[in-house]
């Protein structure tokens, strides 16, 4: 199993600790130095998660490549175990590209509290770059442990940086005076930190549970996701009913606290919107995705039965979670809440994806996280430009901004358009996937998942009529400054991003097609066949296109 | 040869591109550079057609092929594109319409600061609606669908600074994007009923799916119905229309007129398959082309805004199209037919109340016209052509195109073609009416204008003469498609034809369009004719103050849709606060039995809470191992 070749899969998630402290390490007056340092190792991050996509093969056999597997705890059966299906090498791809972005979009984010009180023993500025580059190393190593031990670790060690940025940095746009600004962070971040703590420590009950019940039947303990599904397959290894669908609860439950699903969302608003845009993007764009990822990684593949058991509750919590999450978006006065609750609605798409277990709600669920982070990243942080122009975040203190910024309420628009799925743009592609994926096996909950996006038009609509057009709101509206050369640094590429993978989505297709074909095969469940043979009428003929086979036999 | 067809597309793609990202450097050239594409893409459609001429009518249609766009599972989408008579007749309208309208708003925004983005919005309109028509599958036409729904929203919404009108491009986004929840389900039904959302096998196997599948056919077709229903502003998704005239007025002529609400029509004519094999569906279409048609033609008697009345005559029009294409085989053609003359005289009768506005300091209430034949001659002559082409009058197009659809229609057979041949009878009177009243209350009478604030003057000679040649349009085409009834042979090979069983000869309904139509003339004429027109309009009957109102349907949004919806938010709101959040932290107290942690959670000891889910865990582990052999 072990790899002797270059530990490329180590190296990614190396690399951004070893920058994390490089960055900590340099001393209080090189803060630009420092913020260099942590661009230029996102940046190589970035390159070498390239190195990775193109590394692998997604025709290759086996569910896992690139592997690395090494003994640590050989008492405990844990092992230093690295892999990456397609899904993953996306999603590590996703977060290598949006980090140096979130590092650029934070450029000045903790220059106040430089200002605010230059004595102070903790260097803000390393300490903010740092802990950005410590959540990517922990998010990246998660996309790779194929040991469920490991897993949990970084799962939830990446709790405690991201405790740090959330409450730690602010805005300054709360409208409140810092002192109370700084109660609510505190507040919001602490929320955070339990509601993922609760999540995480009854998904260690299970994760010891799992151990239990390997030492007790396969004679030594493993936490091996391969190894386990092996087991699973061949018999080996049986679970009892009771016992699958409580070590199901237990995973699930901590990913749905991460995704977020409702009911177990109220941490998200409050955490998105104290926190700083690059920062809030961090917490939606990327950590968020570890919680959907595990979900058909780990709920999937080790506990199928009970997967499809839980299935019917989870969908509907799914849809609940799109049309609450629009909802409440609908009726925000807070700019970055109402992107929060956007984000909820669309991690129902997600989760409803993963659910209906074909493999277009897979992989469009799996593209749906790829395309959801570029698009949210690209919205929140032009959001963040406009909050710190102004120094608010409610709604009603803009009005008529595009006639003084002109770009910025244009790129607004084009990352709002975005999350509404526009087609022609990335988030089409993934919905559209998500919600036919849905219908061909459950036709009514994918005909109500469609009502959200009516709601999403409506959102965005709505935000961008009442920041941008109409007359300018006030002087201070009319003076506002457009995109800097930074800001269009960050924005440009992700819109370019957006349109190329609308267009041509293939390459991603092409990588996440095999494993999640792989998945499904675990959970044994196998597509809808439809109901007209379609070869079968004369005078079908088109040039060009492989013909496809349908068995109208097994449709019945 | 077909690689020529994704060039039409290409050029004003290229074009919105550069004029979009090209900055200021481009003002003073870009709306040259707008116009010179869309210039390319009618010789380009035009080298096409010529092509297509000249081979056999059953192999006209071409096929191009770019790459595989969406392959998950056995979900295929492809970018292909499809040529065939009907897609080319849409290309040929929505580039030579196109082009003239492009030249048109050089001189109508010379004025206007945002000019370049103007034109760089009309360009990307351009090359979504060619990307709908030339589509060769369901979903790549829905990206063209949304595509000019957005060009649509960011010209409608183009003076911005207006609160009117940025409300008014929302509005028509999020009505189109009801309808886009009818198309998206049709694909979605079309996946799995058919396994594939490609036009050619999806259509070669509408009639053949059996009476099992006749129930999900009749489904496919009633959701495209209503995604029709949202672009073409039918009934009941008709309220963003009138409304959409907050645009500048090129705008509403080439998209609110001639070519973008006519979508829905080609998407029914397009799944002419489906719909055949779909008796119900087809009853609902002709139903709701016929409500609309007398829908828009009573709203634009009420209008005193020249935009708006023509909106409701567009509305009305458009009606007949899609009840036209309802009637299946017989109505097909016609319908088209009836597209291509309404696009030359409707988008000719907007550019004539553009030119009017031109000369009027952007007045819109035809109650301050009156007289302006003297001032604006090619205006009038144009607009009058425009006119007499759109009540019917025999000889011009509109006569040959809506004399069609009325003998198809009663030709429909029974009670129910009876009931349609009726309404669009009915209709026809009353656009004659509504007509004629815009055309005296505008050119004719008293002027009622101020000479010493309003200076009427002709247009420049861009605007000009792309009215002249949509009103040779206006005048000839009708007549030129009927000469052997070339158009509906032209298209017979895509849409198939069919004769019905009229219960009377085609004299007897072209004597009954004439009466009509005299009905209507004369009964404007003694209202707003004979008598001077007030400058404040009348209080007038209900019926009238409801048709101002759009009939009511606003007001029914408004109470139902706005302010039920916001009750339904706000609620959420509270209830995400105090239920939700509540009843989950209530339950972890509970259950992990940390009634400590909530008092500690103002402390904001993180460590003692960590602590003591450490314990719940560790108690929770002892649960899971005790129940594992369960």
């Amino acid at each position: 199993m072990a790899d002797l070749s270059f530990p490329l899969l180590t190296c990614a998630a190396a690399l951004p600790a070893v920058g994390a402290v490089a960055t900590a390490a340099l001393p209080a007056a090189r803060r630009t130095a420092a913020k260099w340092v942590a661009l230029l190792f996102s940046v190589a991050t970035f390159a070498l998660a390239l190195v990775i996509a193109f590394r692998f093969d997604p025709g290759a056999k086996g569910p896992f490549q690139l592997t690395e597997s090494h003994a640590w705890i050989a008492d405990f059966g844990v092992r230093y175990e690295l892999g990456v299906d397609g899904i993953a090498v996306a999603l590590i791809a996703l977060t290598a590209l949006l980090i140096p972005f979130v590092i650029l979009a934070g450029w000045h984010d903790a220059d106040t509290l430089e200002e605010a009180r230059p004595n102070r023993r903790w260097r803000p500025t390393q300490g903010f770059f740092a802990l950005i580059l410590a959540v990517e190393a922990m998010v990246i190593l998660s996309f790779e442990a194929t040991d469920v031990f490991l897993f949990y670790l970084f799962f939830e060690a990446m709790l405690i940086p991201m405790y740090f940025l959330i409450g730690g940095f602010g805005d300054g746009a709360s409208g409140a005076d810092e002192g109370e600004a700084a109660a609510r962070r505190a507040s919001a971040a602490v929320k955070f930190l339990l509601y993922n703590l609760a999540g995480g420590l009854i998904m260690l009950a299970a994760v010891i549970g799992l151990y239990a019940v390997t030492a007790d039947q396969l004679g030594t303990g493993t936490f091996s996701l391969q190894q386990i599904v092996q087991a699973r397959a061949s018999g080996h290894l049986t679970l009892g009913t009771g016992t699958e669908r409580l070590l199901f609860l237990g995973f699930f439950f901590a990913f749905a606290v991460k995704a977020p699903l409702w009911p177990l969302h109220t941490w998200l608003p409050g955490a998105m919107g104290e926190s700083t845009s690059p920062v809030a993007v961090l917490i939606t764009a990327v950590v968020d995705k570890v919680g959907t990822f595990a979900m058909l990684r780990f709920c999937l593949q080790l506990f199928p039965q009970a997967s499809s058991w839980a299935t019917p509750v989870i969908l509907v919590l799914a849809l609940i979670s799109i049309l609450y999450g629009a909802l409440l978006a609908v009726a925000q006065r807070d700019i970055k809440r109402l992107i929060a609750y956007a984000s909820i609605s669309h991690f129902g798409f997600i989760i409803l994806g993963i659910f209906a277990m074909t493999s277009q709600g897979q992989g469009g669920a799996t593209l749906y996280m790829v395309n959801h982070g570029i698009s949210t990243a690209a919205l929140m942080l032009v959001a963040g430009f406009l909050i710190s122009r102004r120094g608010s975040r409610l709604i009603a203190d803009y009005g008529g901004v595009q006639k003084a910024a002109p770009l910025l309420a244009g790129t607004f628009l084009v990352g709002g358009l975005a999350t509404l799925s526009l087609p022609g743009l990335a988030p089409f592609v993934s919905e559209f996937l998500v919600l036919v994926g849905t219908f061909s096996r459950y036709p009514v909950i994918g005909i109500i998942a469609t009502v959200g996006i009516v709601l999403a038009a409506l959102y965005v609509l709505v935000l961008y009529q009442r920041t941008m057009t109409g007359p300018p709101k006030d002087d201070e509206v009319r003076a506002l400054p457009d995109l800097r050369v930074r800001e269009l640094v960050v924005v440009g590429p992700l819109i370019a991003l957006l349109l190329f993978l609308g267009v041509y989505p293939k390459p991603l297709t092409d990588l996440v097609n095999p494993a999640v074909d792989h998945t499904l095969s675990v959970v044994d469940k196998q597509d809808p066949k439809p109901e007209v043979r379609v070869d079968a009428v004369p005078g079908h003929h088109r040039a060009g296109h492989p013909a496809h086979h349908h068995d109208a036999e097994a449709a019945k | 040869m077909e690689n020529l067809i994704a060039l039409l597309i290409a050029a004003p793609l290229v074009g919105a591109a550069l004029l979009l990202c090209g900055g200021k450097r481009l003002d003073r050239t870009g709306h040259w550079i707008g116009t010179l594409l869309a210039v390319a893409s009618f010789a380009v459609a035009a080298v096409l057609f010529t092509d297509m001429l000249g081979r056999a009518t059953d192999d006209r249609a071409l096929h191009q092929h770019l790459f595989t766009w969406i392959p998950v599972g056995g979900f295929h989408a492809d970018i292909a594109f499809q040529l065939d008579q009907l897609s080319m007749t849409f290309v040929l309208l929505i580039t030579g319409v196109g082009s003239l309208i492009h030249l048109y708003s050089v001189g109508y925004m010379a004025h206007d600061e945002r000019r370049r983005r103007f034109f760089g919005y009309l360009n990307l309109f351009l090359a979504a609606m060619l990307l709908l028509v030339l589509a060769d599958n369901y979903l790549l036409l829905y990206v063209g669908w949304e595509g000019v729904g957005l060009a649509s929203y960011l010209l409608i919404g183009f003076w911005q600074h207006k609160p009117s009108a940025a409300t008014a491009a929302k509005k028509a986004f999020l009505v189109n994007r009801v309808g886009d929840v009818g198309l998206s389900i049709a694909i979605m039904l079309l996946f799995t009923t058919f396994g594939t959302f490609a036009f050619a096998p999806v259509l070669d196997a509408a009639g053949t799916a059996g009476s099992a599948g006749e129930g999900k056919v009749t489904a496919i077709a009633l959701m495209l119905l209503l995604a029709a229903c949202g672009k073409s502003a039918q009934v009941p998704l008709q309220s963003w229309l009138g409304d959409a005239m907050e645009g500048p007025t090129p705008v509403s002529a080439l998209i609110h007129a001639a070519t973008m609400v006519t979508a829905g029509v080609y998407l029914i004519t397009r799944s002419g398959a489906l719909f055949d094999a779909a008796p119900a569906a087809q009853t609902a279409v002709v139903a709701v082309g016929a409500v609309t048609l007398l829908f828009g033609a009573i709203v634009g008697c009420a209008k005193d805004d020249i935009k708006k009345a023509l909106a409701g005559s567009t509305m009305s029009q458009i009606g007949y199209m899609i009840m036209a294409a309802g009637l299946g085989p017989i109505g097909y053609a016609f319908a088209i037919m009836h597209l291509v003359t309404h696009g030359f005289f409707k988008a000719g009768l907007f550019l004539g109340a553009g030119s009017v506005m031109h000369g009027m300091n952007d007045e819109v209430d035809m109650r301050r016209y009156g007289g302006l034949r003297k001032h604006m001659p090619v205006t009038f002559i144009t607009f009058g052509l425009g006119y007499l082409a759109i009540i019917g009058f025999p000889g011009l197009s509109g006569f040959f195109s809506k004399d069609k659809i009325i003998e198809a229609a009663f030709a429909k057979g029974g009670t129910e073609g009876l009931i349609l041949g009726g309404a669009a009878l009915l209709g026809a009177a009353i656009t004659a009416f509504y007509m004629t009243r815009v055309m005296l209350m505008t050119f004719f009478g008293e002027k009622r204008w101020d000479p010493d604030e309003v200076h009427p003057h002709e247009s420049p000679k861009t605007m000009t003469i792309p009215m002249i040649v949509l009103a040779f349009g206006s005048v000839f085409a009708g007549g030129l498609f009927s000469i052997n009834e070339a158009f509906v042979h032209w298209l017979e090979p895509v849409t198939s034809l069919a004769h019905g069983h009229p219960p009377f000869g085609a004299t007897v309904t072209t004597a009954a369009t004439v009466v009509v139509l005299l009905i209507g003339v004369a009964t404007a004429w003694l209202m707003y004719g004979r008598r001077p027109v007030p400058a404040t309009a009348p209080r007038g009957s209900v019926l009238t103050r409801a048709a101002r109102r759009d009939l009511l349907q606003d007001d029914f949004n408004h109470v139902v849709l706005v302010r039920g919806g916001t009750h339904l938010t706000d609620t959420l709101v509270r209830l995400d606060h105090t239920l939700v959040d509540g009843a989950v932290t209530g339950t972890a107290v509970t259950m992990g039995g940390l009634s400590g942690l909530l008092r500690r959670l103002q402390n904001g000891f993180v460590r003692s809470y960590a602590a003591q889910m450490v314990g719940g865990a560790a108690v929770l582990v002892a649960v899971t191992l005790l129940m594992r052999g369960v």
